[in-house]
């Protein structure tokens, strides 16, 4: 399988998620944010980091990039798309995902091994894992309070659109401790914390982020979500 | 700096465009010029008009007036710093040393390691925020400019006492400004320190080190060679920031607190780590199109001190177009320009012909880049303003023929009443409660605290390779993913030590950092260092330079490691008060395979705990006495060069033996701290019996040991291996349980431990 990782300036995490994917089996892709192609890739990541110096609204100007309006009809249609941490918030910005990450409650940079509990295996990216999974993952971000209307929060829940939640203190106020969500499809998914540095006990606190990343590489009729 | 009018360089010449021209120079060699407000001195000005044999023009004399301040001419250090290269221990490893941008050094396997730590001490302080951040983005240019990949950065803090209302707001500014730049700029942040002094109330220490990563054939030089060769201006617009930050900020003693620090606050720099992070891989696709005769980055004294540096170290000559700079701020003329010190811009010297593929790569990050000049064969460095000449001088006289002063050194008197007032007469802890409580004080003095609040504010991960970061002993990184080759980075310093003795100091500063670096498994390889000394113009304060530098060169020699760069910044004091002399060392190591670091966590049930060392009762300087009775006296540990390379090897063939699983350099607080330490980061617990009076081991300070877990069933072999290095072992107990248990003294709940220990910074900074 071949995964595309869009690189933006300003990305940052773009060779972890790279080295996860390959250590997981598949072919990354290096994609760049001024290209209008996707490359036929079957899935794509859009990696952590300060995308144009995040300096205004985060995302707010990656959401602008021109592969963006080929990742964008793209992901309505199917493809499997993850956006980690920086990614999410593009995603957000780019209305592929509800809601918005806002600046953590504690006002500060938060980077610390975080408990997540997955909530949700029905998406494209965690149906490696089982529900109610307790994995740890590093946390690493300044705006990463999840924030939602009560309406979407309630649908987001109900409708199993909640795929990991925080576990013990929690790290930056995000409503409901939702640390990620994906489309109505499944086939979208944002992630605050960062399971790309999460594949080795070398590197990383565990390797429970690798699920991630098998998921877009075996993926089979049998556990592709239905778009 | 148009506040100041300090810089006339607007002042009316005889050229259309109004600016002092070399012609109008020499016609007006009476005109008054601002030289001491520059920072220069009357002798330094004379010198300058007999080397250009009329009077500089505004524009030379910004030149001159940066690139001979202390901060880029090293006038005061060279002497000493002379000394340090003469000693230094010979190395096949150094590929490129002292005087270079960074020192760079072979770790095998084709690979070189670049690495540096410099200060932005005052400028943390005027502007915290940004002080701070541009201090990190400065080193991190320092090791691109040698062809390398940046790929972490450590930080080496000191602030006044941590409930002073000042030091919370320095603090949070400095810690968030370091946040800001290294996580935007995605480097990974794995180690450094942070402790607390009253001296360092109106003088914080911010010191910023950065590593990359090269192969050995992309080792790049900071030369300007080639006539004809075209000299390239890239990265951020110049703007009027950090004008003078060189000479008039890093070169002077702060005056009254609050009225200085506002005064120069437009002398600090504002910091854009997009903009760098754009620049770092622009830079990186340079170098692999093979199209960089010459590079040099930006910091201290801008375009004077890159143009200079880069023709006295090329051909000689240079001829640049002043007004084809590009400018955030079109009313800047040349003096502001040369004194500008913006971030994040960079030099390049190429062959015409590789003009336009330079350009299209800069246009593929965004990157502005400007042909600004030509590399000439007339051995002077010639600059132009819309035609006229401003600037023709020998570049050599800027960049290495500055003035150099043996400036007058003496032991002050007051030192004999402080080696008089040994730490050993103070009132000890009675009994088993009064250790438990002593233990608890230090775990929780701001000094010794877990550095948790600061740590979590930076990103340890991005990149990938970060093997071992706070609080381990070490920052560990992978540099090569097959073989597992990888470096180790400390810094360390002690300067209640290096008050009582600068060059025993020094050494145990060095001999700590390389016990860090050892403890990891990592073999020490090089040696960089920050030395943050008061004015160079107190005789006391020059004593103390020239002991450290004296101890640091001796230490060096002794233990085989070459010193490969550094960086002095002096004038660290608040009127006539000065900081404790401070000399930061750095040590690099060289890991064959990182998969056999050790942590300092105690993680193996029923593993041996063993004290590897001599234990002496040693308490100068300590810990102990400065949080117990604020006391400072007597005399630091006794150093013994020796034994520490005796304790390094061991700890090295250790970790490569897989004889242990856990290591611990013993340094402030002693054997009790760091055996708390080693039970909170593990998780485990353990059970052990002191073989002499419970005070001296648990809290002294002698130099030159370790506690180590060795691994159940590898007792014999790390009992043998010791012998076989001559380090005294000393079994104290074994790993297990929920408790740190001291027999006769206390057993003391990990869970209290924890909460003592992660409590006070959140407490006082939150």
């Amino acid at each position: 399988m071949r995964v595309g990782i869009v690189t933006f300036p300003g990305s940052l995490d773009d060779n972890d998620a790279a080295r996860a994917v390959a250590r997981a089996g598949g072919e990354p892709v290096r994609l760049w944010h001024a290209d209008r192609d996707l490359r036929g890739v079957d899935a794509v990541i859009l990696p952590g980091g300060f995308s144009y110096g995040d300096y205004l609204r985060c995302g707010a100007i990656a959401r602008f990039a021109p592969i963006m309006s080929e990742l964008v009809p793209a992901a309505r249609v199917g493809l499997p798309v993850l956006g980690i941490c920086n990614g999410f918030q593009i995603l957000c910005e780019a209305h592929l995902l509800p809601g918005a990450l806002t600046r953590n409650a504690g006002l500060h940079f938060i980077n610390r091994d975080q408990r997540l509990r997955i909530e949700s295996t029905g998406t494209a990216w965690t149906y490696h894992y089982t529900p109610g999974q307790e994995i740890v993952v590093p946390l690493k971000s300044g705006e990463g309070r999840y924030v939602a209307s009560a309406a979407m929060l309630t649908d987001l829940t109900d409708g199993g659109r909640v795929i990991a939640r925080y576990l013990g203190r929690d790290p930056n106020g995000s409503a409901a401790g939702i640390a990620g969500v994906s489309n109505a499809a499944g086939n979208v998914v944002g992630l605050m914390p960062h399971p790309e540095h999460a594949i080795d006990t070398l590197t990383g606190p565990s390797a429970d982020g690798l699920g991630f990343f098998a998921a877009a590489v075996s993926r089979t009729t049998a556990g592709q979500v239905s778009a | 700096m148009a506040e100041g009018g300090t810089v006339s360089s607007r002042a009316p010449g005889a050229a259309g465009t109004g600016q002092d021209t070399v012609e109008d120079a020499a016609c007006t060699p009476e005109r008054a010029q601002p030289y001491a407000e520059l920072g220069l001195g009357t002798a330094e000005y004379e010198r300058i008009v007999a080397i250009l044999g009329r009077r500089p023009t505004d524009a030379e004399l910004a030149i001159y007036s940066v690139m001979w301040s202390e901060h880029c001419s090293y006038k005061s250090s060279k002497v000493h710093l002379r000394r340090l290269a003469a000693t230094m221990a010979r190395s096949d490893a150094l590929l490129a040393g002292m005087g270079q941008n960074a020192g760079v050094v072979d770790v095998g396997h084709g690979y070189a390691v670049t690495f540096k730590i410099e200060s932005h001490n005052h400028p943390s302080y005027v502007e915290p925020h940004q002080g701070a951040a541009t201090g990190v983005g400065g080193i991190v240019r320092d090791i691109l400019a040698m062809g390398a990949r940046p790929v972490a950065v450590m930080d080496s803090l000191r602030f006044g006492p941590a409930d002073a209302p000042d030091t919370r707001r320095v603090v949070p500014g400095v810690v968030g400004g370091i946040s800001f730049y290294g996580n935007c700029l995605g480097l990974p942040n794995i180690g450094g320190e942070l402790a607390f002094d009253r001296c360092y109330a109106g003088n914080p220490l911010v010191n910023a080190l950065c590593v990359g990563v090269m192969r050995h054939q992309d080792l790049k030089s900071a030369a300007a060679s080639g006539p004809g060769n075209k000299v390239i201006l890239f990265g951020a617009h110049t703007g009027p920031d950090g004008i003078g930050g060189a000479s008039v900020l890093a070169s002077a003693t702060f005056g009254d607190a609050s009225a200085g620090s506002a005064a120069k606050r437009p002398s600090v720099q504002v910091g854009d780590p997009f903009m760098e992070k754009l620049l770092v891989e622009c830079c990186l696709e340079l170098f692999g199109a093979g199209i960089i005769t010459g590079i040099q980055d930006l910091g201290a004294a801008g375009v004077s001190c890159a143009t200079a540096e880069l023709a006295a170290a090329g051909t000689g000559g240079m001829r640049v177009e002043l007004d084809a700079v590009p400018l955030r701020d079109p009313s800047l003329g040349p003096a502001e320009i040369l004194m500008s010190e913006s971030q994040e811009r960079m030099m390049a010297v190429t062959e015409p012909g590789s003009v336009a593929e330079f350009m299209r790569i800069c246009a593929g990050w965004d990157v502005p880049a400007t042909v600004i000049g030509e590399v000439t064969g007339t051995g002077r460095l010639v600059m132009t303003w819309h035609g006229d000449v401003v600037v023709d001088i020998p570049p050599s006289t800027a960049a290495d023929e500055g003035p150099v002063y043996d400036r007058p050194a003496q032991r002050p008197a007051s030192q004999d009443a402080l080696a008089a007032d040994d730490a050993a007469a103070l009132p000890r802890p009675g009994g088993a409660a009064g250790l438990r409580d002593t233990l608890l004080a230090l775990l929780g003095s701001p000094d010794l605290a877990a550095k948790t609040w600061v740590t979590q504010q930076y990103d340890r991960y991005v990149r990938g390779n970060t093997v071992l970061a706070v609080p381990d002993d070490a920052g560990v990184l992978r540099i090569d993913e097959d073989s597992g080759l990888g470096v180790a980075l400390a810094t360390d310093g002690n300067a209640r030590y290096t008050r009582l003795d600068p060059y025993a100091g020094a050494q145990l500063a060095l001999a700590e950092a390389c016990r860090n670096v050892a403890a990891t498994g990592a073999r020490p390889l090089a040696v960089t260092n920050c030395l943050n000394f008061g004015s160079p113009e107190e005789p006391a304060v020059m004593w103390q330079f020239a002991e450290a530098v004296r101890g640091l060169a001796d230490g060096c020699a002794a233990l085989g490691l070459p010193v490969t760069g550094g960086n002095v910044s002096f004038y660290n004091q608040t009127d006539n008060a000065a900081i404790h002399p401070t000399p930061v060392v750095g040590v690099l190591g060289v890991h064959d395979d990182v998969r056999d670091r050790v942590t300092i966590g105690f993680v193996s049930p029923g593993a041996r705990v063993v004290l590897l060392g001599e234990t002496r009762p040693e308490f100068g300087g300590s810990a102990w006495a400065h949080v117990m009775h604020g006391h400072l006296g007597g005399s630091p540990p006794r150093v013994n060069l020796i034994s520490e390379r005796q304790l390094d090897h061991t700890l090295m063939a250790a970790a490569a033996g897989a004889m242990v699983d856990a290591a611990h350099d013993l340094s402030d607080g002693g054997l009790a701290v760091a055996l708390a330490e080693s039970c909170l980061r593990g998780g485990l617990g353990c059970q052990v019996r002191l073989p002499g009076d419970p005070f001296v081991w648990l809290f002294g300070e002698s130099a030159a040991r370790a506690v180590v877990a060795v691994r159940p069933g590898r007792e014999s072999a790390f009992t043998q291996l010791c012998a076989d290095h001559g380090v005294p072992a000393t079994v104290l107990g074994t790993v297990g349980g929920d408790k740190l248990d001291v027999e006769g003294c206390f057993a003391i709940p990990l869970t209290e431990l924890a909460a003592v220990h992660e409590h006070t910074l959140p407490a006082l900074f939150d």
